[in-house]
């Protein structure tokens, strides 16, 4: 809501400089967003009046001007203008004035004429013919004395001769306070805020007499819909400019001026902060207006021209054939005001405002009236804005009103009343505000106290429980004089299982070096694509937002293996030659029957950069297991009917997962080339999912002692030739189970493939080393269980090597 | 002349240990003299041709030369071993202003360097931290806050669609809701976590972004417990001299309603460009939950009353770190990461 301080100043005295103005208005809950001075940028401009013009010896388009400016001796101007011809009164911008847009005059010749500064026109005062409808655009601005204003004095300053000096102030108001929406309402807070008087008189029109009855007749067939319908008939209407002082105020709250009937309407909507809609009699069929809902496929052109179809649940203003205007969005095409126009119907009309915004929305077209009709408006509020509108119908001797009026009110006139408790609204603000002053504040309002109650004034449409008073209380009092107390009583805080493990997960990965992303959890549905899944994979049924920004984020991922492939493609697109990541996020996954998509935890990591291959991205994630607390896990290499859906992102030969028992933990592995490709990576980069709340589900957290061992430990070396294909892991498990209870741990310490070893065989070797718990391990112990080992190994055809 | 033989050995030992220069010479040396079959030892075998008168006097003195020799030796021990150790030293010297082999801890994305700041802080005063989901029903993220759906704030809240009932939440306030009709007051948590609202992506919008919310409900929580909370965050968060300041404004699911600007870090109130000519930022919504939203959880607004507050993440990361543009932080460019 843009408002002019000149209008405000028709109803409320405040005698503060504009900035305390707005802070306190924004303290007491009318938040100023900006103010804007008219005419600061113009300065050192006067009227002056042209005393002579004769043409200029050297220019067949320019004249030579002497000026009178009010400072005894004239001055003389070079203009181009062709309106010039002497004796005219014109804004004249003095050396060294300023202007909008920046500009500078200085004084200077033209074709060896001096010019001691400007003539200006409209345009260079920032100005349009909607301001000043007597001047041309096209030429030097001729001002002329106005009706109700002061004569215009030669050598005064142009912004005070013409009105402009007015301040607009540009609030903010909240959905609840449609009545701020308007000069008269934010007069009244105002008045509160600053504890001034409001000077409010209530509208009245004279009236021609006549009978209305006779040339118009309204029928309300949906009195839910439409709660009061009032209208107004002008007659022998006269179109022509509206007075300066109108054109003023609507200019200072940022609306064109028109015409003196369109001009009243804007005028009245925000004074009173109800939209008014005029129509032309002429194109109400059957003279008669029924407010009713569309009926099934009825159409309607607007004002801006479209055809649009309505529905059943839509409120329109019809006449006897057709919908003219959909109620409290928009008039119908030629139902506005024409130059023709003799008789003119206004009306005033408070419509239910959830189905003003419900239509305006499926309709596509939110206007200021639906906006204010949306909020829900007040039925009395209606009257008083018809009744202001005849008033300047008279006032501008724009046309003749007929006394007698339409007034269809269907609305409830029971007032709003709610508790009034001080020690409550202390109690609840904290505060130890008096009584009195409570009451002081709230009869500023407009409030009533009175036997324990607070009546609200029929403009207050957002109070309905006593926290309402406390607010009203409260934001006069001033929030920042309500004392600052900390909470009292005793609560116990601690973070759940999954907080703690998650925290414990970001210390691990700090400290082997990962650094964390946060990425998109909505993104391309291309993505499936990007990491080789299969058109019919379950992870393509995703949660669809209906209404995304654009394709890319369109789906919210169902996996997060390419939300890190993206990061490690830009990363690398910026050149930077390494990169350890993870993201800790969430996957969302539809489930069948369920309103809501589960959310389960996933841990990402990506690699790549300083010759980092698979053994790194698993030893990442051998270190993140044991740091968890999850022994005894299998890794075991990808293979068709994984699991986990993505392992089609991976080289096949070398990507993994992980599980322990049933328990599927973790996918990791070298990205395939195609996905490298698909998201232009250059190099290998390395990629890990882990399943949170699966690893959860096999971590054991609580940790015990184990008492160190007294006896030594013997250590034996084993090298074995075997098939290629054959996994360490699986020679690594065989190892465990052949020596049983006295391993301590199998390390491999060699891989060997070449020249010594037949084609398609391996050597590999591991260091086992055994310990007792009980007594120091005797050499036939320990080379029975080598044994036990050997005979093991032979299961895998393994050889001893020679 | 037993004696001089002894004085003789003596004299020579100290004069040939001058010219010793390794440890291999010196050991030759110890045992040529005082060995099994060494000088010294071969005097003494002469020993038992002597007086009973001599016997006590040379045996003395072959002691004293003994022991002599073996101090000395043992002096050139030492030396020797220094010696050698210097020049070790030496010889190893590196240049130290090389670069160091890197050991790299990584680093917490800025936004979780200040989420869990707040969170910890959170948790000192009382408050548990609780989870909700991101794809939420109208009724959690509207309907139970005061919004049906004809609500005109609703449009303050672009909000993406899943279906008619289904949104991506827009507010943890839905969180809360959860949260009050499972449990019973006193309830004091935060609900920290991604929201989503359909904005263009810019230097300070993002379609998706993070809100901390807290909620306090029990018997007799007052404004003035809400205002002095939130004093306490911001202290916490930026210092003790940090002063807030509260607007009356309009949430559907609080009354009364406050904004709170936090006093401007960077000209401490007097107003400068960051703050426009301000001396505060708008940071946190908050206010006192309105009774229709507890009683549509359950909770006796009669009997208990309580407050909310919310605050974008996004906005005190970029504060904290002077981050002027927001798409930086899901960019993800290392240079960037590795800031913080």
């Amino acid at each position: 809501m843009d408002l002019s301080m000149k209008w405000l100043s028709d109803y409320v005295k405040v005698d503060e400089p504009i900035k305390k103005f707005c802070y306190d208005m924004t303290m007491s809950g009318s938040k100023v967003e900006r103010f804007d001075t008219e005419g600061e940028e113009i300065s050192n401009v006067v009227v002056g009046k042209v005393l002579s013009v004769v043409p200029h010896e050297d220019s067949d388009h320019l004249v030579v001007c002497q000026v009178d400016v009010g400072k005894g001796e004239p001055i003389q101007i070079v203009t181009g203008a062709q309106n010039i011809h002497g004796g005219e009164v014109v804004p004249v911008a003095l050396d060294g004035s300023t202007l909008p847009k920046g500009i500078k005059i200085k004084k200077g010749k033209l074709r060896g004429v001096e010019s001691n500064g400007m003539l200006c026109s409209l345009g260079e005062l920032g100005l349009t013919v909607h301001d000043f409808p007597y001047a041309i655009e096209d030429g030097i601005f001729v001002l002329q004395d106005e009706e109700g204003c002061e004569p215009i004095k030669i050598g005064e300053d142009i912004r005070d001769a013409i009105g402009l000096n007015d301040t607009c102030v540009e609030f903010e108001i909240t959905s609840n306070r449609p009545d701020c929406m308007s000069v008269i309402g934010l007069a009244r807070e105002a008045g509160a805020t600053f504890d001034v008087p409001v000077e409010l008189k209530k509208p009245e029109y004279k009236g021609v007499g006549g009978d209305i009855d006779a040339d118009l007749s309204v029928e309300v067939k949906n009195t839910e819909l439409c709660t009061r319908y009032a209208a107004a008939l002008v007659k022998n209407v006269k179109i022509g400019p509206s007075p300066r002082w109108m054109r003023e105020r609507l200019r200072g709250c940022g609306v064109r001026p028109i015409n003196n009937l369109v001009d009243i309407t804007n005028y009245v909507m925000l004074e009173y902060g109800h939209p008014m809609h005029a129509f032309d009699l002429r194109y109400v069929s059957g003279n008669k207006i029924v407010v009713r809902n569309a009926d099934k496929g009825e159409k309607i052109t607007t004002l801006d021209g479209i055809e649009r179809e309505l529905s059943e649940e839509m409120l329109v203003i019809a006449d006897a054939e057709k919908p003219v205007a959909v109620a409290g969005v928009m008039g119908g095409e030629y139902s506005g005001i024409m130059d023709d126009t003799t008789t003119v119907v206004f009306e005033a009309a408070c419509f239910n405002g959830a189905s003003v915004r419900t239509t305006a929305k499926k309709l596509g077209m939110r206007t200021d009236a639906s906006s204010r009709f949306e909020k829900g408006l007040d039925a009395e509020n209606c009257y008083d804005a018809l009744m202001r509108a005849c008033q300047l119908v008279e006032m501008l001797g724009a046309g003749e009103v007929l006394t007698k009026i339409i007034d269809k009110d269907y609305s409830d006139k029971t007032p709003k009343c709610v508790d009034f408790d001080s020690k409550w609204i202390n109690n609840f603000l904290g505060t130890d505000i008096p009584e009195s002053d409570m009451i002081k504040y709230l009869d500023k309002l407009g409030f009533e106290v009175k036997d324990g109650k607070a009546y609200a004034p029929k403009w207050r449409i957002d109070i309905e429980v006593k926290a309402d008073i406390a607010e009203e209380v409260a934001r006069i009092y001033g929030y920042n004089n309500i004392p600052l107390t900390i909470i009292r009583g005793v609560a116990q805080a601690k973070l759940t299982p999954e907080q703690k493990y998650t925290r414990k997960l970001e210390r691990t990965m700090l400290s082997i070096g990962c650094n964390e992303i946060s990425t998109y959890s909505f993104v391309s549905p291309k993505n499936f694509d990007k990491i080789r899944i299969p058109a019919d994979s379950p992870l393509r049924k995703t949660v669809v937002i209906t209404n995304p920004l654009g394709e890319d984020t369109s789906v919210m991922r169902t996996t997060i293996i390419p939300s890190m492939c993206e990061v490690l493609a830009r990363n690398y697109n910026y050149r930077n030659a390494v990169a350890r990541l993870y993201e800790i996020g969430n996957e969302y996954i539809p489930v069948s029957g369920k309103e809501l998509p589960d959310e389960p935890a996933r841990l990402a990591i990506g690699m790549y950069g300083n010759n980092v291959d698979f053994y790194d991205i698993k030893g990442a994630v051998d270190e993140i297991m044991e740091e968890m607390g999850i022994m005894d896990y299998d890794v075991t290499a990808c293979a068709e009917g994984c699991p986990i859906e993505e392992y089609v992102a991976f080289h096949p030969g070398r990507s993994a997962i992980v599980t322990k028992g049933d328990t599927v933990l973790a996918i990791m592995g070298e990205l395939h080339p195609e996905t490298l490709e698909n998201y232009e990576i250059g190099v290998k980069a390395y990629v890990a999912k882990l399943l949170i709340p699966e690893m959860m589900s096999v971590s054991v957290t609580e940790k015990t002692y184990k008492p160190l061992p007294k006896f030594p430990a013997t250590t034996r070396d084993l090298s074995v030739v075997c098939d290629d294909s054959i996994t360490v892991a699986s020679l690594e498990k065989a190892i465990k189970n052949a020596v049983g209870k006295i391993l301590e741990k199998v390390t491999l310490f060699d891989v060997y493939k070449g020249s010594q070893i037949a084609e398609g065989k391996k050597s590999v070797s591991f260091s086992i080393s055994m310990r007792s718990m009980e007594s120091t391990l005797t050499d036939e112990q320990a080379d029975a269980a080598m044994k036990r080992v050997l005979k093991a190994m032979t299961e895998f055809g393994a050889e001893l090597r020679a | 002349m037993l004696k001089e033989a002894l004085e003789k050995i003596g004299a020579e030992a100290a004069e040939e240990l001058k010219n010793i220069s390794d440890s291999k010479q010196l050991e030759d040396l110890r045992v040529r003299l005082l060995g099994k079959k060494g000088e010294l030892t071969a005097i003494l075998k002469q020993m038992g041709g002597l007086s009973a008168e001599e016997r006590p006097v040379i045996g003395q003195l072959a002691n004293k030369v003994r022991a002599d020799i073996e101090e000395q030796i043992e002096a050139r021990k030492t030396a020797l071993k220094d010696e050698l150790t210097a020049k070790k030293l030496k010889s190893e010297v590196i240049d130290v202003t090389l670069p160091g082999k890197s050991q790299k801890v990584g680093k917490l994305h800025p936004l979780t360097i200040v989420l869990n700041e707040v969170k910890d802080i959170f948790t000192g005063m009382g408050f548990d931290i609780v989870d909700g989901p991101e794809v939420e029903t109208d009724h959690y993220c509207f309907e139970a806050l005061n919004m049906p759906k004809s609500h005109p704030a609703r449009d303050t809240q672009d909000t993406f669609y899943i279906n008619e009932n289904v949104v991506l939440r827009t507010q943890t306030s839905s969180v809360q809701i959860r949260t009050m009709e499972n449990r019973k007051p006193p309830i004091r948590i935060i609900s920290p976590g991604r929201v989503y609202r359909c904005d263009t992506v810019d230097a300070t919008h993002s379609p998706l972004f993070h809100q901390i919310e807290g909620l306090v409900i029990d018997k007799g929580v007052t404004m003035a417990d809400l205002c002095g909370t939130l004093e306490l965050l911001m202290k916490r968060l930026y210092g003790d001299d940090c002063k807030i300041r509260l607007r009356p404004h309009h949430f559907p699911y609080t009354e009364p309603s406050a904004e709170v600007d936090v006093m401007c870090y960077n000209c401490n109130g007097a107003g400068c460009p960051l703050c426009k000519n301000e001396g505060y930022i708008e940071l946190l919504g908050a206010g006192m939950v309105h009774p229709k939203v507890l009683e549509g959880c359950g909770i006796d607004p009669e009997v208990y009353s309580g407050f909310a507050f919310g605050v974008g993440l996004e906005r005190i990361v970029m504060r904290r770190f002077g981050i002027t543009d927001m798409r930086l932080l899901y960019e993800n460019d290392l240079r960037f990461l590795e800031q913080f």
